[in-house]
């Protein structure tokens, strides 16, 4: 089945034709994804990538059938973004656009609640289910198809997990990659409890980092439910406390949401936690057998 | 995350009609007198309590905070705090650490005249809950201390008030913290209003923590925010470019404002191994293998997705700027970019700087991978080139042994 994507998805891409937007999008097509065309607001009527161009997500919904879409409006417009895709219906909403303020992501998600889409990221590399549909920045040509779900908060150490499991000799079914941000769409939990129920998926790798409580979350839900082996790595172990690493999530705040923290936890839920992230793929082949 | 003065934040507070304890900033003795005389003109307050501006806590402890009972005091503390290295438990290395050097004071009202034993000290701060992902209001009784230690010795004794972000802090949020600080009458109407003024003031400025502690009620029960610290959303300066302003760079690392000029995201770190890697996450993961080969990372440093000649070479000189850095680790997943071009890059950066001493791994991953692992060795430079994550992990135990 794989989750979010596949290769009936109908997507369009929000900020269709500017720089971000054009580029990844011809990337996307080069792929094999389904684009059905964009929004960018005023240049309706447009063909931009031989594909139809929209004021509106509601007219491209209504035009085209557009079911999913991708984000490259920069952050001061992101979250209108977010929150026009939701009331025209879209039910996959992937947000790639970095540095969203804190206090629009908290109005975002209120507004999302009680409505039926789903959001990915803000500030994440998008959804891949590879062969079928890549809606996001990922290098496409790493991914092989196959049985490992991918969860990340974060963009190349992603594909370097990505790459480690081709490398096994395994592929995925689908990589989620959620956002570094302190506040984001799908958490890790959700993503998790996707690839669970996924048939498609045997096994999944977990991906996290420090600040926050989402690994912990996770964790002790896949103890609860989890019926499938699951390979754990939170980067920022020697990350010292209180300064930002890059991501605006990435920040030890206490003593819960460190590294060493998480992967205790992780470890006592009966996920396999790597030390090295040179050792996902490997531990991921070993804990299928 | 950007973090103010106190004296800025309290501006700040004051202009959303939050009280706070009067004061006034002084670079220099002959200001801090100047500040002491309209102070007492304004607020009518006998002593003055002249506090260091440095961005950490704890500043009491290290004695960058005294009272002053007449001019005479004024003065002395004012020479001795302005220009002192100051000790917190908070500034680098704490109190055993070189501390930081004091350039601006506040000549502040004594908020505890005219009886000190009627005042009380609460604790107020707001800040986002990420797992909740809406604002909290955390308060207690127990103010002027330690929060930390509050909530581990006695968590009952701190309170949580949750904000809906659509309706915001309402009118009977700010009334329930107020009667469960024990507060009535006056007091009680004007912790109310401080509380609502406050929740403005954090939203309208896009903050991401303001700590009130001590938040006291005067022995006229009236409530006033003694101290505050205030950090603001990087991301939110765009709308704030009055806030962006008071970005005071003496308070940052020298080798980090200038990364930044670069566009470059680098924290410094106390270690022995520099690395320069694409993306925040591969960046965190690529200091953990350093560690596991057995060294410490020298500096967190993302160099972005483009990578090219210009970029390497900037972060080379950022990192070689740390005389501690015994070898370098350049980690590039290279996807869209690919990794022949940045191994170009590369060599084109080594040779622009010249002679560099310290040994260097470079491992390039993704898109041509194998022509970027042979131009790395076909450069003549003293670069050991790497692809898989594990054999750069085995090379930098190497070179460090």
């Amino acid at each position: 089945m794989s989750v979010l994507v596949n290769k009936d998805s109908r997507i369009i891409v929000q900020g269709f034709t500017g720089n971000e937007g054009t580029f990844h999008a011809s990337q996307m097509i080069e792929y094999g994804t389904n684009i059905v065309g964009g929004v960018t607001p005023g240049k309706g009527g447009m063909k931009h990538l031989e594909k139809p161009v929209f004021n509106t997500v509601a007219r491209a919904v209504e035009q085209v059938g557009a079911d999913t879409s991708i984000i490259f409006v920069p952050p001061a417009f992101a979250t209108d973004a977010i929150m026009e895709a939701a009331d025209a219906g879209i039910k996959v909403i992937i947000c790639i656009t970095e540095g969203i303020p804190v206090q629009d992501m908290i109005k975002t998600k209120a507004y999302l609640e009680g409505r039926s889409s789903v959001l990915v990221g803000p500030n994440c590399p998008g959804v891949i289910t590879p062969e079928e549909a890549k809606v996001g920045i990922m290098p496409g040509f790493i991914h092989r198809k196959g049985h490992i779900g991918i969860v990340s908060r974060s963009g190349t150490l992603t594909y370097e997990a990505v790459d480690q499991v081709t490398k096994a000799g395994m592929g995925q079914s689908t990589c989620i990659g959620i956002g570094g941000d302190p506040i984001v769409g799908t958490t890790t939990k959700e993503a998790v409890e996707m690839l669970m129920h996924d048939d498609e998926t045997a096994g999944i790798v977990m991906i996290g980092e420090i600040g926050g409580g989402m690994e912990a979350e996770a964790s002790r839900w896949i103890k609860q439910n989890g019926t499938k082996p699951v390979v754990g790595f939170i980067a920022g172990q020697t990350a010292p406390k209180g300064r930002k690493m890059g991501h605006a999530g990435a920040i030890i705040g206490g003593k819960d949401d460190t590294a060493a923290a998480k992967m205790e936890i992780m470890s006592e839920c009966g996920i396999h936690v790597v030390q090295s992230p040179a050792d996902i793929g490997l531990t991921m082949k070993e804990a299928l057998n | 995350m950007m973090n103010l003065h106190e004296y800025q934040g309290k501006s700040l507070l004051k202009s959303f009609g939050v009280a706070i304890q009067e004061g006034h900033v002084a670079t220099d003795v002959e200001e801090a007198v100047a500040a002491f005389r309209k102070l007492q003109a304004d607020t009518g307050t006998e002593f003055a309590v002249i506090k260091a501006q440095i961005h950490a806590g704890g500043r009491g402890k290290g004695g960058g905070v005294k009272l002053a009972k007449n001019l005479e005091e004024v003065k002395e503390h004012a020479g001795n705090i302005l220009g002192m290295m100051l000790k917190t438990p908070q500034t680098p290395g704490g109190l055993d650490g070189p501390g930081k050097l004091v350039r601006k004071i506040i000549v502040a009202e004594d908020a505890y005249a005219p009886d000190f034993d009627a005042c009380k000290e609460y604790y107020v701060s707001i800040l986002t809950d990420r797992e909740k992902k809406r604002n909290v209001v955390i308060y207690s009784t127990e103010g002027g201390i330690d929060i930390e230690a509050v909530a581990e010795q006695t968590p009952h004794l701190v309170h949580k008030e949750y904000v809906d972000p659509g309706a915001g802090l309402l009118a009977f949020q700010a009334r329930k913290i107020s009667f469960n600080l024990g507060l009535e009458g006056k007091a009680f109407k004007e912790m109310s209003r401080f509380i609502a003024s406050l929740y403005k003031a954090f939203v309208s400025s896009d903050a991401t923590l303001f700590e009130i502690n001590p938040c006291l009620k005067t022995a006229d029960d009236r409530i006033v925010a003694v101290d505050c610290k205030v950090s603001i959303d990087d991301n939110a300066l765009y709308r704030h470019k009055d806030l962006a302003e008071m970005r005071d760079l003496d308070e940052e690392d020298p080798t980090e404002v200038e990364a930044k000029n670069f566009d470059l995201s680098y924290v410094k770190l106390d270690g022995n191994v520099g690395c320069m890697v694409n993306g925040a996450g591969l960046a965190m993961a690529t200091m953990d293998i350093i560690k596991l080969s057995g060294g410490e990372p020298a500096n967190f440093l993302d160099v972005g997705g483009t990578a090219d000649a210009d970029r390497v070479e900037k972060g080379f000189r950022i990192i070689l700027k740390d005389p501690n850095v015994k070898a370098i680790l350049i980690n590039i997943f290279g996807g869209i970019v690919r990794c022949d071009r940045v191994a170009n890059g590369v060599v084109q950066a080594y040779k622009n700087i010249g002679n560099i001493e310290v040994p260097i791994i470079v491992r390039l991953q993704g898109t041509n991978a194998d022509k970027a692992k042979e131009i790395i060795d076909h450069s003549g430079l003293k670069v050991r080139s790497a692809i898989q994550l594990k054999e750069a992990a085995d090379l930098v135990a190497e070179v460090l042994s």
